[in-house]
Order: structure tokens, then C-alpha cells, then sequence
């Protein structure tokens, strides 16, 4: 049986469903079913201008402007021009290669089983087969045009029959046809692609090996950015880079100091080694906030979207970065109301930063956020789920990672008007071993302090009184290090009063607690290892501390009492050992209290929150003031971090009891470097003083010239410098009067 | 040594000038009457009445004789210093807010204030040695439409030129004889207060530069009391460090100006007082800095 041509009704309809378009003019035109109007009474046509010549008007005369349209297209133009608004009109259409050619009489058989085949994918068109076939030979070409209703059931067929097994010889080979285009145009030839000369990265921590140990702090103020040194020994701060416009919200370093990030308009950049070149870029327009892992493998940045309709919910979009590479590993995209859950909720909506919490330990491995009554942990570097599934808990309201090792506090909120208590628990990530639990009743609000190197952990618990209109105050001290997790209860002295201010001793076991209710809270300290007595034991207590927060330093034992906001800056610094204040100071107005990361110095600033004052002074650990930078529009100062010192502990211990001897050679430098910094400051002031000369001399001429102007002026009349001194006596008759005094 | 403690003024000080050789110190306050005290004592001479409204600023003919003054009412008048007899109006459509007399008193300049559709303008006058003959229209008004309120002007290169200073925080320099500014002036140094600062002086024998300011007055009851910074601080010309301050005023200084011969100077500030300060011995012997 030979093949029909086919039919000038199935041309159409190729020619229809390959251009994808068809021109709906073409059909009124042949169906002779031209618009109609309606015709005047005296012959002329409605909306015709009257008195146009019609009945002797031949069509063909009228002849338009080359290349002016008179701004109506033709028919022929606006065919084309539809024919440009589809991309090519072969959208739906795939390429089925690897077909058997076949002859005439097998191809209805062929054609009908790639119907069948296509049929359960998609919606094959009506007459949508078309296999192109050799004139010569008369046989098939060995491929076919499928053509679907939909582009998307297109993808679907192809991505379902790519590969498909016609039989042993036949593997389908399937192509959507837009794409055969682009296919062609691969080269035969492989090139490889150009290898990139290795270039050498700068030393990330090159700052660690400066020969005086000084540490580094950016600041940032007006437009600038600057990095300076700390040059306690001559109390002045020592340039490093600065840059105008470096970032177009903060800066902030990584947790070990080797980055600092910069925050833009289109995303993050990264900046770190000797020349502050930029290290690698990521990515996410509108980023508001960053935050890097405490091992600085990876940065989360953060960005939300308000929405147009005020009825949906804002978007927000977190982003996982490698810090090395800058590839980007996971995307959190989701309505705002997925992350504000419990604590995670701030005022107004807005999210409590970070969203994400990493685990502490010596790798970055895990990260969490709160869910609804479940804790989802994420696992680098991979940021999958850990175990694919959350962490089950119920009206879960906050938690905490330990910052040492992969465990994490967890609260839970009470339950069924207080039928179901609060729920303290501990649990060990990856493997989900609950360590420890505590029921808390008629629980208000929770806050967990972990111990900076996760020793304790202390939970402050906020409990309703019976009448449950007020609250009272205690704490939940655990000893994370020791077996079984032992629990102390510790009450303050006075039950009702308000615990302004909570912080852990680093490296120490003890704490200190500000409280009190009126503006001179007390200061206690307690100590979790007693040599006296079992348990917990107050060291310290001072009552009418002008403070309102704690500030301990690094290495322990040191702790800045500060007074913020209404109490201007009060400071004082105090000796916990010796339960001694070692020096009372003010930093008018200050805002801000940060120690460095070696525990040597802090440094008190005023940030733009106040209109004057602006600036920050530097201090020795024990109250002593080394200098002061006064800038205006001063946004904020943040001292570069260390890594954990490499040192083990016994050496340390050593250094320590041989204090003396290694200090005397620091000594001696530092002297040596202060007479210098007079030298320099006296040549400084020298070359200031030259340099005004030198201007003074420039002028001498005009000086001149102006010096003989004006006495041409004035004349003899005024002597320079000359005048004496006239005592005149004014007598002034105010007025005269006659009166007759007596008659006589 | 204390400080003489000047009260003649219910409002806030606008400026203080020294005659030429010192003996005679002219306060300006936002009241209306400008004030003549003896530098030595503090002994206050008597004040000139007439004008309507702030006096600005007032200038003295070299010889002590003549006094001009700049007010808020439209007007600068010429006053007998001695007699205290208003001589002379000018009357202009804005505030006057600075003047200064020529080298050899043939002029005046007199700088109005930005007002309505106005735009701060500069006049120069000509004085008359004898004041039937004074003429009220201005010789020459330049309009420094650019700079916000001219806030002192000050005759140079032998009147041919005009300096300005300018709320825009620019000095310019004008020609007086063709009417057009000349040049932008380059800042040589930069004294950093910390707060805004409202007057200045250089001191006429030593390297040294007072300044006065302090926390802007509208904000003073927002803060705490010594947030103010209400303090007259000296700084030295050359190396910008400040090496003393003078406390006393209780809101900040609109005024400062240096003696002639160096050896006392004067503060006016918004709480209505004027302290005249004589420098003590150890002044004049030490090095500040140096």
C-alpha cells in the first residue's frame, strides 16, 4: 500500500502546528466573509469623508510613501510581527531519533507506534507525527517530529523516552527541537578549557606573626573604614588600610579573624590578607545580615522581601556559602512566619538574627533552626537534614548550642495550662541521646548562659509567684563536664528582685550576677568550685554598683562593670579574684564595651546613637586610659578575633609562673619604643612647624606690600603700636536752676 | 585669675569687638542693645539705643570715635561712641548680619541675610567723614546666592578685596571694585572640636587659636548637663592640639575674641553672660607644646 500524499487539509494543519500560529484574517478573507458596513442613502460608506471622489476610485492607484506606512500596518507586517512574539512556535515539539528507516508500507505501523508510545506521556497533536522520508530511496529518514499540545509535556516525553528501548538495535535518542539548534553548534573538537596559573594566596593569618603581638579592630565612621593596629605600648592606634565607601551597611569579621565580610547591595564580600585584596564574593541581592560558622567554613546571609499584597506574608531568603569558594551549598526560601517561631520572634515581626545556630567543637558539622515544635539540625558540609528528619519537640520555644562540643539546651514551653510542665532537656547531636531533662513548673521565660567553653550551663528561670501576678527569679546551674550532669538550684538573696544582667567567668567557673531593682543593683559573684564548701558559693557581693551589664574579660578573671544609657557611661573595673574594684572611670555617654580577644584591653565607644562625643577610647584591662579617638558619625568598632591559641594548657601554666622573667624583655622594648615614639612625635611637630615657616615666608612679600598700603592710607595720623594715655575730665552741666531759698 | 563676670544682657551674646587699642570692649546680644564696657575693670560704659531687634555684630572706626552695628530689624546704624547718639540708618529688606569697616573708614561693608526670595547680599557703603553729607543707598551689593547667611566680612589687600565667610562653611574672597567673587580659600589647617564650634580668634602674640562652642542650645535639656561641652578651648596654631580649656559658661559660646595685646581675652555665650578672662603670669612663661 503506497502512502497517501497527504492532504491539503493535513498540509495546513503542519504547516498550522509547526508555525505554532496561524493568522485568523486568512480564514474570513476565503470565506468570502468580508466585514460588512453599513452603506449611506446617498451611496457613500459610513465614516467615509464626504465628498470623496468613490464612485471612480480605483485601489490599485492609491500608492503610499516608500517606507512610510502612515503608521497603520499592513497585513503582511503584522503577520510577521506575530510570528517574532512566539520564540520560534517549535516549543512543543521534540526530535525522536534513532528510528529504523523503514519503507513506505511500514510507515502508518512506525508512525502508529510512536503514537502509542507518546500518547502515555503527553497529548500527541492531531497529525503532530511527522517522519521525513528519502526521496530516493523512498524509505524513512530514521527520525520523527512529535509535536505535544504543551512545551511542558514536551519536556516531560523527552525526559521520559530519552533512552527508550524501541528494540535491540533501536535506543531512542530524544531532543527537544529548540535545542538541536544549539546542539550543532558544539565543536567536533574538545578544547580544554585554559588552565588558570596558580596564583599564591596571601597568609589569611599573617596578622598573628606581628613581632609585638599587637591585635587589630576596624572601625567605622562617616563613609571610612579603617583597620588599625593597637599600639598599646605607645597609646596611639597604628594605621593598617582604611578605604571610603568599602561597605554599604557594616563590616563584620569571621569568628576567628582570618575574614572580614562587607555587606552591599548585591551581596557579600570577603576581604583578608596583608594587601586587603578581595577574596571571594557571594552573591544575594538585598542581603541584610550575616553570620559566619564559629570555624569560619561557612557564611549564612539573610535577606527579606516585603510583600506587595499586605495581606501575605513577608519572604525570606537565607543562603549557605562556602567561605572558601563562595559556592553556594543550600537556600532557605520561605514565608517569614516558617522561622519567627518561639524566641526566634522578634518585635514586630522581624526575625531574631542568627536564624541558624551553629554547633560549637572543632569542626563546623552542625547547624539548627527552631521549627514548630521541632528543632530541624542541618549537616555540613553537605547541609542535608541530619537523618532526614527534625528533631521532635514539643512547643519547643528556644535552644543552644554548647560552645564546645555538638549539644544542645533545649526549652519547651509548658503545656495545657500548665498540666504538662516546662521541659528543660540536653541532647547530643548527631546521635539524639538526651543527656539530661528538668521539669520546671509555673514557668514564665526561660534564658540559657552556656559557659563559654561549655564547662556549665546555666539557665535563668522566670517563675510566676502563686497569685501569678508577678515573677521571681533563680538559676539552674549545670555541670556539663562532670558525670551524670549534676544540677545545683540557686536562689538570689532577695527572691524578687530583678536579675539585670548574667555572665559567664571564660575560662574560670565562676559568674557573675547583676541585680537589684533600683538604678544601684549589687554585684555578686559566685564561684561553681569551691575548695570551702560543696557546691556553689558567693564570693563576691557588693551592693550600689552604678552598672547595668557585665563585661568579662577573655582570659577570666578581670570584669567590667559598665553603666550604659541613663547611667553615661559609668565604668569600672574590677578584679574578681580579689573581689576588688581596681579603677573607677567614665566614658561620657558610651554605648559600647568590647575586650579584645587577648583580655588586655577593652575598648568603650560612642556610636551614632548619640549626636556628640562620637569616638572610642581604649583602656588597659585595669582601668587605665591609653587614648582616645574622637570621629564624628561613628558607627561602630570591632576588635579582629583570634583563633584558640595553640598553646596547651601545661605551657601555658609555665608562662604564667615565669611571668616575670619573660616580662622584663617586653619591658625593655616597650621603653625603647616609647622614646622613639617621642622622637617621632617631636620630629612630627617639627615638620609641622617647618612647613608653617615655609608658608609664613611665601607670604613675606605680600605682608610687605600691604604693610606700606596701609600706612599710604592712613598716614602719619596712626603710628603702629604707638598711643598714649589722656586722662580727660568731662564736666557736664546737666542743667541750672534759680531758686529762691529765703526772702528776705 | 577669676574671670570678671559681665551682666548686661537678658539674651544670648552675638559678638564681641575690642576697639583698636583694647581699652574699650562692645558686646552684641539678641536684645537690642549693644553694650560698651572698659576691658580693664569690666566697668560697663552705657549702651546704644535705638535699634529694634538682635544687633548682630558692630564694628569701631580705627579711632574709636564712630561705631556700626548690624541688626535683625532691617538696619545698620552708625553711632557716636562717646556720646552714644545714633547717627545714621541704613535701612536695607533683610537682617544685617555682619559688617566691617575699611582700612581708613571711607567704607563699610554690610552683609544681609537670605530673606523671602531674597539672597544673602553683601553692600558696601561709603562713610562720610562728615555725617550730613552720609548717603543711604549702598555704592555696591554683591549677591552670594550659593552660600546660605554671610556670617562675617572683612576688608583685605587694602580694600580692594572683600573676605566672607559663609554658613556653607566656605570663605570666600570678592572684588570689591568690580563686584564679582574672585576666589574659593583653601583650608590651611583643621581644628578638630568634637562639637559644634561658633567663634574663633587668633591670638596676636602667640601660636595659639580659641575657640568657643559647645552642644547646639536646642539640644541642651536632652542631654545631661555635661554633655555640653560649654568650655573656651586653646589650641595651638601650627600642630591642631588643643592644650587647655577655660570652664564657666552653662550654655554654649557664640563669642570669643582675643585683646589686642594678647594678654586678656573675652567669651560671650547663649546663657547672656560675658567673661572677661586676663591671662595669669605663667601664661606668658610657659611653652605650650613647644
Amino acid at each position: 500500500m503506497c502512502p497517501a500524499p497527504p492532504s491539503q487539509a493535513e498540509q495546513f494543519l503542519q504547516c498550522k502546528s509547526l508555525t505554532g500560529k496561524i493568522h485568523s484574517d486568512s480564514y474570513t478573507f476565503s470565506n468570502g466573509m468580508a466585514a460588512v458596513a453599513r452603506m449611506r442613502p446617498d451611496g457613500s460608506f459610513e465614516g467615509q469623508p464626504k465628498g470623496f471622489p468613490f464612485e471612480d476610485f480605483e485601489f490599485e492607484d492609491v500608492m503610499l510613501p516608500e517606507d512610510d506606512d502612515m503608521g497603520i500596518p499592513s497585513e503582511d507586517d503584522e503577520v510577521a510581527e506575530e510570528e517574532l512574539e512566539t520564540e520560534t512556535g517549535f516549543g512543543s515539539v521534540i526530535v525522536a531519533d534513532n528510528l529504523p528507516g523503514v519503507l513506505p508500507d511500514k510507515y502508518d505501523k512506525l508512525t502508529g507506534l510512536l503514537n502509542r508510545i507518546y500518547g502515555q506521556v503527553g497529548t500527541v497533536r492531531e497529525g503532530g507525527i511527522n517522519m521525513p522520508v528519502d526521496q530516493e530511496t523512498e524509505t524513512s529518514k530514521g527520525f520523527a517530529f512529535i509535536e505535544f499540545h504543551t512545551p511542558q509535556e514536551a519536556a516531560a516525553a523527552r525526559e521520559s523516552t530519552d533512552g527508550y528501548k524501541l528494540d535491540r538495535n533501536h535506543t531512542l535518542a530524544v531532543n527537544l527541537f529548540d535545542e538541536i539548534d544549539k546542539y550543532m553548534r558544539i565543536p567536533d573538537n574538545y578544547e580544554s578549557p585554559e588552565q588558570k596559573a596558580y596564583a599564591a594566596q596571601e597568609h589569611l593569618r599573617a596578622w598573628l606573626m606581628d613581632k609585638r603581638g599587637r591585635d587589630q579592630f576596624a572601625i567605622r565612621f562617616g563613609d571610612e573604614t579603617e583597620v588599625y593596629w593597637n599600639d598599646a605600648a605607645r597609646s596611639q592606634p597604628e594605621e593598617v588600610y582604611k578605604r571610603s565607601f568599602w561597605t554599604e551597611s557594616f563590616v563584620q569579621w569571621s569568628g576567628q579573624g582570618s575574614y572580614l565580610a562587607t555587606v552591599h547591595r548585591q551581596g557579600v564580600a570577603v576581604w583578608g590578607g596583608n594587601s586587603w585584596q578581595r577574596l571571594t564574593r557571594f552573591s544575594h541581592p538585598g542581603v541584610r545580615l550575616i553570620d559566619f560558622s564559629p570555624c569560619e567554613q561557612y557564611l549564612i546571609t539573610y535577606s527579606s522581601m516585603e510583600p506587595s499584597n499586605p495581606r501575605e506574608k513577608a519572604k525570606v531568603l537565607l543562603n549557605v556559602f562556602d567561605t572558601k569558594t563562595g559556592k553556594k551549598l543550600r537556600v532557605f526560601d520561605n514565608s517569614v512566619d516558617e522561622f519567627a517561631i518561639g524566641t526566634a520572634a522578634g518585635p514586630g515581626g522581624a526575625l531574631r538574627w542568627p536564624v541558624f545556630k551553629w554547633a560549637g567543637g572543632p569542626k563546623d558539622s552542625f547547624f539548627a533552626r527552631l521549627g514548630r515544635n521541632a528543632i530541624s539540625i542541618y549537616e555540613a558540609p553537605d547541609m542535608g537534614l541530619l537523618e532526614k528528619k527534625s528533631l521532635k519537640l514539643d512547643a519547643v520555644q528556644d535552644f543552644e548550642w554548647s560552645p564546645a562540643e555538638p549539644i544542645l539546651c533545649a526549652y519547651q514551653a509548658e503545656q495545657s495550662g500548665g498540666n504538662l510542665p516546662a521541659r528543660i532537656s540536653l541532647v547530643r547531636i548527631p546521635d539524639r541521646k538526651e543527656l539530661r531533662q528538668k521539669n520546671l513548673f509555673s514557668v514564665s521565660d526561660i534564658r540559657m548562659y552556656w559557659h563559654p567553653q561549655g564547662d556549665y550551663l546555666a539557665i535563668k528561670v522566670d517563675r510566676y509567684t502563686k497569685t501569678r501576678k508577678s515573677t521571681f527569679t533563680s538559676f539552674e546551674l549545670f555541670s556539663v563536664k562532670e558525670r551524670d550532669i549534676p544540677m545545683e538550684v540557686l536562689e538570689l538573696a532577695s527572691k524578687t528582685e530583678k536579675v539585670v544582667d548574667f555572665a559567664w567567668e571564660p575560662r574560670g567557673s565562676r559568674f557573675a550576677v547583676l541585680y537589684g531593682d533600683g538604678p544601684r543593683p549589687t554585684l555578686a559573684i559566685y564561684d561553681m568550685k569551691s575548695t570551702t564548701s560543696k557546691g556553689v558559693n558567693c564570693t563576691v557581693l557588693q551592693p550600689n554598683k552604678q552598672a547595668n551589664c557585665l563585661h568579662w574579660s577573655p582570659q577570666g578573671k578581670f570584669l567590667v562593670l559598665g553603666g550604659l544609657k541613663a547611667l553615661n557611661g559609668q565604668l569600672e573595673f574590677f578584679n574578681a579574684e580579689d573581689g576588688e574594684v581596681m579603677n573607677a572611670a567614665e566614658h561620657f555617654m558610651c554605648t559600647d564595651i568590647e575586650w579584645d580577644p587577648t583580655g588586655r584591653y577593652v575598648a568603650t565607644s560612642v556610636t551614632v546613637v548619640h549626636q556628640m562625643e562620637n569616638g572610642f577610647n581604649v583602656w588597659l584591662f585595669n582601668g587605665q586610659l591609653l587614648y582616645r579617638m574622637p570621629r564624628e558619625r561613628f558607627f561602630q568598632f570591632s576588635w579582629r578575633p583570634r583563633p584558640p591559641t595553640l598553646l596547651e594548657p601545661a605551657k601555658e601554666e609555665e608562662v604564667v609562673k615565669n611571668l616575670k622573667k619573660y616580662s622584663q624583655k617586653y619591658e625593655q622594648e616597650d621603653q625603647a619604643l616609647l622614646a622613639q615614639t617621642d622622637v617621632d612625635l617631636l620630629a612630627e611637630r617639627q615638620r609641622m612647624m617647618d612647613e608653617w615657616k615655609a608658608w609664613v615666608a611665601s607670604k613675606q612679600e605680600w605682608v610687605a606690600q600691604n604693610n606700606a598700603g596701609i600706612a599710604a592710607i592712613l598716614g602719619d595720623a596712626v603710628q603702629e603700636g604707638e598711643y598714649t594715655v589722656n586722662e580727660v575730665e568731662v564736666e557736664e552741666t546737666l542743667g541750672v536752676t534759680e531758686e529762691i531759698i529765703r526772702a528776705t | 585669675m577669676r574671670p570678671y563676670l559681665l551682666k548686661g544682657h537678658e539674651r544670648p551674646l552675638t559678638q564681641l569687638r575690642f576697639n583698636r587699642e583694647g581699652d574699650l570692649l562692645l558686646s552684641c546680644a539678641k536684645d537690642k542693645s549693644p553694650t560698651l564696657w572698659f576691658s580693664e575693670d569690666g566697668k560697663r560704659v552705657g549702651t546704644y539705643v535705638g535699634h529694634n531687634g538682635t544687633v548682630w555684630t558692630a564694628d569701631f572706626t580705627l579711632d574709636s570715635t564712630r561705631l556700626i552695628t548690624g541688626s535683625a530689624d532691617s538696619s545698620a546704624r552708625l553711632w557716636d561712641v562717646e556720646t552714644g547718639e545714633s547717627l545714621f540708618k541704613f535701612q536695607f529688606q533683610e537682617p544685617c548680619r555682619a559688617v566691617d569697616f575699611s582700612l581708613g573708614d571711607d567704607m563699610a561693608a554690610i552683609s544681609s541675610d537670605p530673606f523671602m526670595a531674597a539672597p544673602a547680599n553683601i553692600h558696601i557703603v561709603r562713610i562720610e567723614a562728615d555725617i550730613s553729607n552720609q548717603d543711604a543707598t549702598p555704592v555696591r551689593t554683591m549677591s552670594s546666592d550659593k552660600s546660605g547667611r554671610v556670617s562675617r566680612v572683612q576688608f583685605t589687600d587694602l580694600n580692594k578685596t572683600l573676605l566672607t565667610s559663609s554658613e556653607d562653611g566656605c570663605l570666600r574672597r570678592w572684588d570689591v571694585e568690580v563686584g564679582k567673587m574672585v576666589e574659593e580659600k583653601q583650608t590651611l589647617k583643621t581644628y578638630n572640636t568634637e562639637r559644634p564650634a561658633n567663634s574663633a580668634a587668633i591670638s596676636p602674640i602667640y601660636d595659639h587659636v580659641l575657640i568657643g562652642g559647645g552642644q547646639e542650645a536646642s539640644q541642651v535639656t536632652t542631654t545631661s548637663s555635661r554633655a555640653g561641652g560649654f568650655t573656651s578651648r586653646f589650641f595651638h596654631k601650627i600642630f591642631g592640639e588643643e592644650f587647655g580649656t577655660v570652664r564657666g559658661h552653662f550654655g554654649p559660646i557664640n563669642a570669643v575674641a582675643f585683646h589686642p595685646d594678647g594678654r586678656s581675652f573675652t567669651t560671650g555665650g547663649e546663657d547672656g553672660y560675658v567673661r572677661l578672662h586676663h591671662f595669669d603670669a605663667d601664661y606668658f612663661s610657659t611653652r605650650f607644646l613647644n
